[in-house]
């Protein structure tokens, strides 16, 4: 069961608002450009990322993909960080070795985003096997994946492994309708994701992506789910990537009049929507969360703009490649 | 004592997970099978199936769930059957295992040993007898380890095992039933340090696994026509011991360099460009290389056998660097 109070809507509201502005300002940052480098934003997917982020345990590890800023904010990464390391600064999350799809965060269990799709299922089974190996009580492995990497052999692999081993970790199956252009239909012989859950030995669990409410339900009992039946599961969230793919996606495979419905029906206008209506918040409560946000994602960016561009020299760079 | 290749690494392994518990065997058949090549026998009984896991085929989980219970601080030893299904989890070794520590800003470690078969020999044919060294030793951020010898083979492993870096443990499976001296002591030998397994003055020999027995022989031949051989064992590929190489180099003026792997963009390749860049007025010969074929290793015995290199292609090519004369090319 998730919790009912007006703190715990507060923080989902502010997480989903935090993830929209902080991509605003990689958007407008990007354009004037000040960003070495590509982009995947999560537009429209910031229920996904704050819900599932928001029912997690300290020890859980998390596993966001090439998408991955609204999971690690969601998941509490320091977004001045965060914003440093898309910017190239010595203060980035991963001293500006990373960029955009890579940002990694050990503390709080991020061991990093990963910029090739599938590839993380096999290393968040690993995580989680050493959390089962280790005896570590309240610990599961998240691993969040997209309807097109969901049909990569390193995803399946990683499902089979994990309902065979029967590992704590939590496939989020993230079906946000496009894998770059590829529909789900011209990319899935079944476009059923819950059959793949039966055939591997996981539990299935299915939740409307753009309703933030039922995201960290859903994720909650999906998490109580994997600790008490010792045995992985998959969350299928349904949503929509308003965002383009990255910076090159021109849209082409797709109408405006598309993009404006799913819009319309977007993680963050819908709670709003909910908080004012059935959840007793008050317009002047939420435009003064709504500017706060605004204002700590642009206090974030002019905050990584004032840090000095990572310079590291070769041999310092070449020293890192290795630990000792 | 006298102990075989394969239970050196046998011990090697079983004194590392005695030794700490989050030491653990992973890959395909490595429980009651014994791993593919024997080289796991008996870890399950003493070690239980917590510690020893069968894993289904599915080479990019489990050597992917292998970085990632390495990040999360366990030590994974995982086998893969043979070196050439590298090429099946090749993602999941270059492009995870090797970046996260860089990538991640150090924060992360990845300890894993990914023990592998390789080489050929044994009439496996060519999806099972490959010598992909230079592949693994292209990218940044993996050691490569390849031993000769039982002795070199434990010290090697047990370093391997305790190092906090992936590293790719190359076996050859020729020399799987090949016996030497491994000591009762614990000891363990350095990762990137190469070995001098015959000193000579008139030519250095430059080799690794394998082929270290091969060039052996040629330089016993070669002493009988009166040339004196060093045969130099690199034990470790990356991290390279340049020193070593050029060190022998330097003092004996001529080099031959010796793998099983093809020639071309093979570890030859890189090893007599750092030669020429170092040692080139000193030198007496240009540097020759003794490689496999540039073809897929065939099956038939001999057609293998005509593959690969052996004493007699490796004794010419050392009669043809000593006998060398400038502008007799």
């Amino acid at each position: 069961m998730i919790r009912t109070d007006r703190d715990f809507y507060k923080e989902l509201y502010y997480s989903m608002l935090l993830i929209r502005e902080f991509e605003e300002e990689v958007k407008r940052l990007y354009a004037e450009g000040a960003i070495h480098g590509t982009l995947h934003l999560c537009f429209g997917e910031e229920a996904v990322d704050a819900g599932s982020t928001a029912v997690l345990g300290e020890a859980d590890y998390v596993f966001p993909t090439h998408r991955g800023h609204g999971v690690c904010i969601g998941r509490g990464v320091d977004i001045r960080a965060m914003m440093a390391e898309l910017l190239g600064r010595s203060t980035g999350t991963n001293l500006g070795r990373g960029g955009s799809m890579h940002i990694c965060d050990i503390k709080k269990g991020i061991i990093g985003s990963n910029g090739i799709v599938g590839a993380n299922g096999p290393l968040a089974c690993g995580a989680a096997l050493a959390a089962k190996s280790r005896h570590v009580r309240d610990c599961v492995s998240v691993c969040f994946t997209g309807d097109g990497a969901a049909n990569s052999g390193a995803m399946l692999e990683a499902m089979n492994l994990a309902g065979l081993w029967k590992l704590p970790v939590i496939f989020v199956l993230v079906e946000n309708h496009y894998a770059v252009s590829t529909t789900v239909e011209r990319g899935s012989a079944n476009t059923d994701f819950s059959v793949r859950a039966e055939a591997f030995g996981l539990g299935c669990f299915e939740a409307d992506g753009n309703d933030v409410l039922e995201v960290a339900d859903t994720m909650s009992r999906a998490r109580e789910y994997v600790l008490s039946n010792e045995r992985p599961c998959l969350v299928i969230e349904h949503t929509y990537r308003v965002a383009g793919h990255s910076r090159s996606d021109q849209n082409k495979y797709r109408t405006e009049e598309e993009i404006r419905y799913w819009k319309d029906r977007g993680p963050i206008v819908r709670f709003r929507k909910r908080l004012l209506e059935e959840l007793m918040f008050t317009e002047e409560e939420l435009a003064e969360m709504e500017s706060l946000a605004a204002a700590q994602a642009r206090e974030a960016s002019d905050h990584a703009l004032s840090q000095p561009v990572a310079d590291e020299s070769i041999g310092s760079l070449v020293h890192a490649v290795y630990a000792d | 004592m006298i102990k075989t290749y394969r239970e050196a690494i046998l011990e090697a392994t079983a004194e590392e997970m005695r030794r700490d518990d989050s030491v653990i065997v992973m890959g395909e058949d490595v429980g009651v099978y014994g791993g593919g090549f024997g080289a796991t026998e008996g870890l399950l009984a003493e070690f239980g199936p917590g510690r020893v896991l069968d894993t289904p085929v599915s080479e990019s989980a489990f050597i992917g769930a292998a970085a990632g219970a390495a990040a999360a601080g366990m030590r994974p030893v995982a086998e893969l059957m043979f070196s050439d299904f590298m090429a099946v989890c090749w993602d999941q070794i270059m492009n995870e295992a090797a970046k996260m520590h860089f990538m991640y800003a150090g924060d992360v470690r990845v300890p894993m040993v990914i023990r592998a078969a390789a080489g050929a020999g044994t009439g496996a044919s060519s999806q099972h007898s490959q010598s992909l060294e230079s592949m693994y030793c292209h990218v940044p951020g993996l050691k490569v380890v390849i031993p000769s010898t039982p002795y070199d083979a434990k010290g090697l492993l047990k370093s391997a095992i305790r190092d906090n870096n992936p590293v790719i443990f190359l076996e050859q499976k020729l020399l799987y039933q090949t016996s030497g001296e491994v000591p009762e002591d614990e000891y363990t030998l350095p990762i990137g340090r190469a070995d001098i397994k015959r000193s000579g003055s008139d030519i250095t020999l430059i080799t690794y696994g394998r082929m270290v027995t091969e060039c052996l022989r040629a330089a016993e031949q070669a002493e009988s026509e009166g040339i004196s051989a060093e045969v130099l064992d690199l034990r470790t590929l990356s991290p390279l011991d340049t020193d070593a190489v050029l060190e022998s180099v330097e003092r004996t003026g001529r080099a031959v360099i010796v793998h099983e792997a093809v020639m071309q963009g093979g570890f030859g390749a890189e090893l007599s460009a750092v030669i020429m860049e170092n040692t080139f007025g000193r030198l007496k010969a240009p540097v020759k290389r003794v490689c496999g074929a540039f073809c897929p290793v065939p099956s038939g015995i001999e057609l293998e056998k005509k593959v690969l290199p052996e004493a007699g292609s490796i004794l010419k090519a050392v009669r043809a660097a000593v006998s060398y004369k400038t502008g007799a090319n």
